[in-house]
């Protein structure tokens, strides 16, 4: 069905088509729409799930966990100071093997109080065993939305996925949607291991070395096999509905000379600089990155390579960027702009193409030039 | 009351457990197992008994544990609760947790649990200091008494959490001592018969803690009760009635002293500082006498 919809109410839209058995959430700018809209289908029958208005985002991922562990299908939403909040129990939910769904909407994080897009929130979270995707538009949003359930719940992952929204710039933006019905695409959970008083079992106990160590690399086994489970799911959702999607949304890469490498809407940005760029007849083309953990294979062989970050780590750089320029051994024009919410067009990308230098670190805004 | 022939003979720990010898927690864990049964989850954040539960792949309880965070077990419980209702399970989620994990790191996440009327049994067992990281003080620490970070005696009061409990309106809560099994059974069998959030504190003496010889643990609790110190009593819909060993204890209690003086934690204990103790019991036995939760 199509309408036209904020990057949050496709959340909400995707979560109720899914049906959570238990939703666990508490509310946050940007993200509130989402938990407000899925109260509201509760409420009014239009979703069989459980609604728990926890105290906390702390105690969000916590109820998650616990229903997890009672073989719920679980879905929660937070952004920003909250996902910082629920750090603790987001290691948890990985090390528990809980196929938890969650959306963050990417918000920057105090002090001081600021409301608006940056990733560093998301990043944060990055060494904690989730599945992490950044999604750049309203069809995406509710698309990957889906698809994040039936990849966490595959019995080859079994971990939790963290589908990452822009704030205000993809959670309140209206664009077109086309809703589905998501039927076999999205099987009946099955969850080894759940809690049952007949088979009792302890669930986190303590653990020794030799077998934390083997539980760790059993995560990382995890989430080498969850490429191919992300494969196969685009795959599988291409046939079902007909739009395609990859670990990367590349455009006009084949015969560029430099690529804009990044994630989130500016990803969308990028590619209005490309097209500027080429009629200027630099040989342009973007990659905005959709998978970032697993983190996925990139073809920049013999490119010139301009990284754009909305997050940074004190005293060492993008984190984008090093992961571009450690994976692929390649060395980058780390550009760094869009923090709290900090405006960054389509003009200004293709400026900092232009004026691109390799090797270099360049704060948009706060260095004059490139 | 019950009578011990009553109790069933099912065992849901394994003998042999890593707990300290003399550990009150065992006994009450001993006693509150039999009387939920084998349908049963325990939720336990962080605390002595997720330390002597046993190493993976072992386990020293014979119905399924799930571990938490420390600061998280009332909120884990609310999740799994909410999935057994919804499937129309009869499990019974029983939080297991002590008093650092109950009144100070885990206040929030069992405050918004019972506020929501979550449907579960709270059980905090209670040995009035961070036992398992070797006895620091935690806000159940009474006045007076010696931890590791309170060497010269805690200068500040008991928390007292049945008080922030009633706030919260359960239909039913009580309290219980390791020394006293058949009333904790009964209670813990009376608080499962409820739907929505019911909560048990239990006094858990602790010989290395409470630096008192481990063949104590029994006479040390039955003297928390017998001078006033810890009263037995339950609440059921707002009506509270102190339990049987409390209400000879109310009216005629042994001394203080005979309580406080075997205990090595209070130790050297000041005689101003009694007379405050003293003051307080006497004011919470009016109190709870005259059925008022709060203070």
């Amino acid at each position: 069905m199509k309408k036209i919809a904020t990057g949050n109410k496709a959340v909400a839209e995707a979560v109720k088509q899914v049906g959570p058995d238990v939703v666990a959430a508490y509310p946050i700018t940007p993200q509130t729409e989402i938990v407000e809209s899925i109260a509201d289908y509760v409420t009014s029958g239009q979703l069989d799930s459980q609604y728990i208005p926890v105290e906390s985002e702390h105690s969000a991922m916590a109820a998650c966990i616990g229903a997890s562990i009672a073989d719920a299908r679980t879905f929660t939403a937070t952004s920003s100071q909250g996902l910082a909040y629920m750090h603790e129990m987001t290691n948890w939910a990985a090390g528990a093997r809980l196929p938890i769904v969650m959306v963050n909407v990417n918000r920057s994080l105090g002090p001081g109080w600021n409301i608006w897009a940056e990733h560093t929130d998301a990043m944060q979270e990055r060494d904690t065993g989730w599945l992490q995707v950044y999604v750049s538009t309203v069809q995406e949003a509710y698309d990957t939305t889906l698809m994040a359930f039936r990849i966490a719940e595959h019995n080859d992952v079994l971990l939790p996925v963290m589908i990452n929204l822009d704030g205000f710039a993809l959670s309140h933006i209206m664009q077109p949607l086309d809703t589905v019905e998501p039927g076999a695409f999205i099987p009946p959970i099955h969850l080894p291991n759940v809690v049952d008083t007949k088979n009792p079992h302890g669930y986190g106990t303590l653990t020794g070395p030799a077998d934390y160590f083997r539980f760790r690399w059993e995560i990382e086994q995890s989430m080498r096999d969850a490429t191919n489970v992300i494969k196969e799911t685009h795959e599988d959702f291409s046939k079902y509905f007909g739009r395609t999607y990859g670990f990367t949304e590349e455009y006009k890469c084949g015969d560029a000379d430099v690529i804009v490498v990044s994630l989130g809407t500016l990803g969308k940005e990028a590619e209005v600089a490309i097209d500027i760029l080429r009629e200027e007849g630099i040989k342009a083309g973007s990659m905005r990155l959709r998978w970032f953990r697993p983190f996925p294979d990139l073809d920049l062989a013999g490119k010139e390579v301009v990284v754009i970050d909305r997050d940074y780590s004190f005293g060492f750089g993008g984190v984008l960027a090093h992961s571009v320029r450690s994976k692929n051994l390649v060395e980058v024009f780390s550009v760094i702009a869009g923090l709290g919410g900090q405006e960054v067009t389509y003009d200004d990308i293709a400026e900092f193409v232009r004026n691109r230098r390799i090797g270099k670190e360049f704060w948009f805004g706060v260095n004059d030039r490139v | 009351m019950n009578t011990i022939a009553e109790i069933p003979n099912e065992e849901y720990i394994l003998k042999c457990t890593s707990a300290c010898a003399g550990c009150g927690d065992m006994l009450i864990l001993r006693y509150v197992l039999k009387a939920a049964g084998p349908d049963t989850v325990i939720v336990m954040p962080a605390c002595c008994t997720a330390a002597f539960q046993g190493i993976y792949p072992k386990t020293a309880f014979s119905v399924p544990v799930v571990n938490s965070a420390f600061g998280a077990a009332a909120a884990c419980a609310s999740g799994l609760s909410s999935m057994f209702r919804a499937a129309e399970r009869k499990t019974k989620v029983i939080v297991y947790a002590g008093d650092g994990g109950t009144l100070d790191i885990g206040l929030q996440a069992m405050s918004g649990a019972f506020e929501r009327g979550t449907d579960f049994l709270y059980i905090c067992y209670d040995n009035e200091a961070y036992g398992n990281t070797g006895m620091q003080r935690s806000g159940a620490t009474p006045l007076g008494a010696k931890t590791t970070t309170t060497p010269a005696g805690k200068p500040e009061v008991k928390k007292d959490i049945d008080a922030i409990i009633a706030a919260h309106e359960p239909s039913f809560q009580a309290t219980a001592c390791s020394s006293y099994p058949q009333d904790l059974f009964r209670k813990v069998q009376k608080a499962l018969t409820f739907r929505g959030p019911t909560f048990i504190h239990v006094l858990s003496p602790c010989p290395p803690g409470w630096r008192y010889p481990t063949e104590k643990t029994v006479e040390i609790g039955r003297l928390a009760v017998k001078s006033g110190m810890w009263v037995l009593y339950e609440r059921e819909h707002g009506n509270l009635t102190i339990s049987a060993p409390s209400k000879a204890a109310i009216k005629k209690p042994v001394p203080l002293d005979e309580y406080l003086a075997p205990q090595g934690r209070f130790k050297g204990i000041d005689a101003k500082t009694v007379e405050i103790l003293k003051q307080r019991i006497a004011e919470n036995h009016r109190r709870l006498v005259a059925g008022e939760a709060v203070p």
